[in-house]
């Protein structure tokens, strides 16, 4: 049985139709991190679950319940925000405490819980503090702490670390994968950041316009995307896009050409029959591709940019017109102008429909 | 300020240079005479009316207005709270002052309390036409009292309201509720959806969060808001005539029976006692909250 389970969700902002018939099941302990740029819904399904928004259709249920139309509070959930929305009057204590109070608990057991939390997120020193004194990264700690002192059944992140600075973020995203280890409840968290889904997700669910387009672990969703869209959605620099036309087949595998460039894809890139003679997107991940000395068996390139990262570089390249980036660790970058020849690792290529952009 | 200008051939141990800052330059003398030409123009009022209300009757009938007082008396400032007619009892103005305070008070609380009601309600709950009750309720700012006035007398004389304080306190709220919802509303509108959000999932209601929450956190605009409507409150003539009754007529109306009520000589001196202290509470408000209260008229904006 799910802990959270979505049907036929649908919500409309004015004419807008925000989500529509939109299916979604998360496992009881997951971490489910719905990813998609801004304006995709993502924020919205997140709302709906929360019952900060009302739907105007399906239904949701949270631990086997019915709570489409419950109030937030009757839904056992904790929510984090981008904005921490601590309350600025109370301190780090009250703030935490302010849930159980409402909620009418004994004070030994509020205390009992405050205090288990504020231990767990390292706050013990600071819960006499007001919010206005701490700093961001205490401040989205005080902010799970309200969550996680409501021993909720599923907690909901939406964008938490986006306000801090990037040291912080991988801090604080280390801590909460920690957190969802320690405690083994369901999350499900909102982000744009591809990093913090590919790092904390059990799986990862790509949205863009209201749909989902793919869900699954954050492996496999990089490996194998469904579409042109998570394909470049994921992976930084993105995905290189090569078009071109299927030749030949052959026991080895398909012929491809793109102007110049001509090269067998084996037949596992392929998931279904590939069609014959069609135009096709051929999708290889930066990190595929090495570099090589010139010669007549690699297609050759111009190196135009080389972008150091520290640990790796990203060698830009025109490759007979087309855009390439690579990804690769020499101790020596490539020069300026120089030409290069260019390998890439095929079998873990993707193959897409230029039209309907869908994985082939 | 200091400007440095580095010019190449210049050693550069050379302290920087300060900009020579005289306060004697043509263009600050202009600026200082016309400040304090400003100031003298309208403080003149002011201290024609001090020192005549320290003058005794006999200095006055000199007609020097603007001479400094031979012989000091703050006779007419007693007489002014205690004895002067208002009307047909001589018992000075400190009963209006009472009255007024009692007016005050009250609708500034009341007044202050469901304006930010109004807009808590409106930014956070979003009501169905709530948009729509909020534009009726501005266009409710522009309506002249002269036009609403004869209509709310007979309809709170219906209720047995008129010549009331309970009725007095109900007109002030009713008058104050535009421009306290626009202030409250606007307020609320700077506060972060998402913290509403949060105390919704904590479980507040629509009465926790605002009495927990969002009243707590509204103290700057709380601040200006009391400015608004004592000063506003406290200077009311035509309501507090109308509706207050005998019983509770306020200072300003009880002043104005005070300067028409001539039987003999004209008592300057206590005319000008009795409109000093009558003006004392908002030109304290003034004088004690000059940073806030430029704040509130700028958010008051709608309403001069």
């Amino acid at each position: 049985m799910s802990s959270v389970s979505i049907q036929q969700l649908g919500v409309r902002m004015g004419a807008a139709n925000i989500l529509e018939a939109l299916d979604l099941s998360v496992h009881e302990g997951e971490f489910l991190v719905l990813l998609g740029p801004s304006g995709c819904g993502k924020s919205t399904l997140l709302h709906s679950i929360a019952g900060l928004i009302d739907v105007d259709a399906g239904s949701i249920h949270i631990g086997g319940q019915d709570v489409t139309w419950a109030d937030p509070k009757d839904r056992s959930i904790g929510m984090v925000f981008q904005s921490y929305a601590l309350y600025p009057t109370m301190n780090v204590e009250r703030n935490m405490s302010f849930g159980l109070r409402v909620a009418g608990l004994p004070k030994q057991e509020i205390s009992r819980r405050v205090e288990r939390a504020s231990k767990m997120l390292q706050l013990d020193q600071l819960l006499s503090r007001k919010p206005s004194q701490l700093s961001g990264g205490q401040r989205q700690r005080v902010a799970i702490g309200r969550a996680l002192v409501r021993e909720a059944q599923v907690f909901l992140f939406d964008e938490p670390l986006s306000n801090l600075d990037a040291k912080l973020r991988t801090e604080l995203r280390r801590e909460l994968k920690q957190l969802h280890r320690e405690l083994g409840a369901t999350m499900i968290y909102v982000t744009h950041d591809q990093v913090e889904a590919m790092t904390l997700a059990s799986r990862v669910a790509v949205m863009r316009g209201g749909h989902i387009q793919q869900i699954g672990a954050p492996g496999e969703v990089y490996a194998k995307p469904a579409n042109m869209f998570v394909a470049g959605f994921l992976g930084s620099p993105t995905m290189n896009f090569i078009r071109g036309r299927l030749g030949e087949v052959s026991r080895t595998g398909v012929r491809f050409h793109a102007g110049a460039f001509e090269a067998t894809l084996p037949h596992e890139v392929f998931v279904n029959r590939p069609p014959l003679n069609a135009e096709v997107v051929l999708g290889v991940r930066p990190e595929h591709i090495t570099l090589m000395p010139a010669s007549e068996a690699s297609p050759g390139a111009q190196v135009t940019l080389v972008e150091p990262m520290g640990s790796h570089q990203v060698v830009w390249l025109d490759m007979q017109g087309q855009r390439i980036a690579a990804s690769i660790n020499l101790p020596e970058p490539p020069e300026l102008g120089s030409s290069t020849g260019v390998v890439m690792d095929l079998t873990r290529a993707c193959a897409f429909n230029p039209a309907t952009q869908e994985r082939l | 300020m200091s400007a440095v200008i580095h010019t190449p051939g210049m050693p550069t141990a050379l302290p920087a240079a300060r900009r020579p800052r005289s306060l004697l330059r043509p263009a600050r003398i202009g600026i200082y005479a016309f400040l304090i030409v400003s100031a003298a123009f309208f403080l003149l009022p002011l201290y024609v009316m001090l020192i005549t209300s320290v003058k005794p009757m006999e200095e006055i009938r000199l007609g020097h207005l603007f001479a400094l007082p031979m012989k000091m008396t703050l006779e007419p400032w007693a007489q002014a709270w205690f004895t002067v007619c208002t009307g047909l009892q001589c018992e000075g103005i400190r009963g209006g002052f009472w009255n007024s305070v009692s007016i005050v008070v009250p609708s500034t609380i009341v007044s202050i309390f469901f304006g930010a009601l109004n807009g808590y309600a409106l930014s956070f709950w979003r009501p169905k036409f709530g948009n729509g009750m909020f534009l009726v309720l501005l266009m409710g700012a522009f309506v002249p009292y002269q036009v609403v006035m004869f209509p709310l007398v007979r309809a709170f004389a219906t209720m047995s309201l008129f010549g009331t304080l309970p009725g007095i306190v109900l007109i002030h709220t009713i008058f104050g509720m535009p421009v306290m919802t626009l202030l409250f509303r606007n307020y609320y509108t700077t506060v972060p959806r998402e913290l509403f959000m949060a105390a919704r999932i904590d479980g507040g209601g629509f009465w926790r969060i605002f009495m927990q929450l969002m009243l707590p956190m509204s103290l700057p605009i709380i601040v200006v808001a009391i400015i608004m409507q004592v000063t506003g409150i406290w200077n009311d003539f035509i309501l507090g005539l109308v509706f207050a009754g005998r019983e509770h007529l306020p200072m300003t109306v009880q002043l104005n029976n005070v300067i028409n009520t001539t039987t003999g000589e004209r008592l300057y001196n206590v005319n000008m006692a009795a409109t000093l202290l009558t003006s004392l509470v908002p030109l304290l408000i003034y004088l004690v909250s000059g940073r806030w209260f430029v704040r509130g008229i700028a958010a008051g904006a709608v309403k001069g």
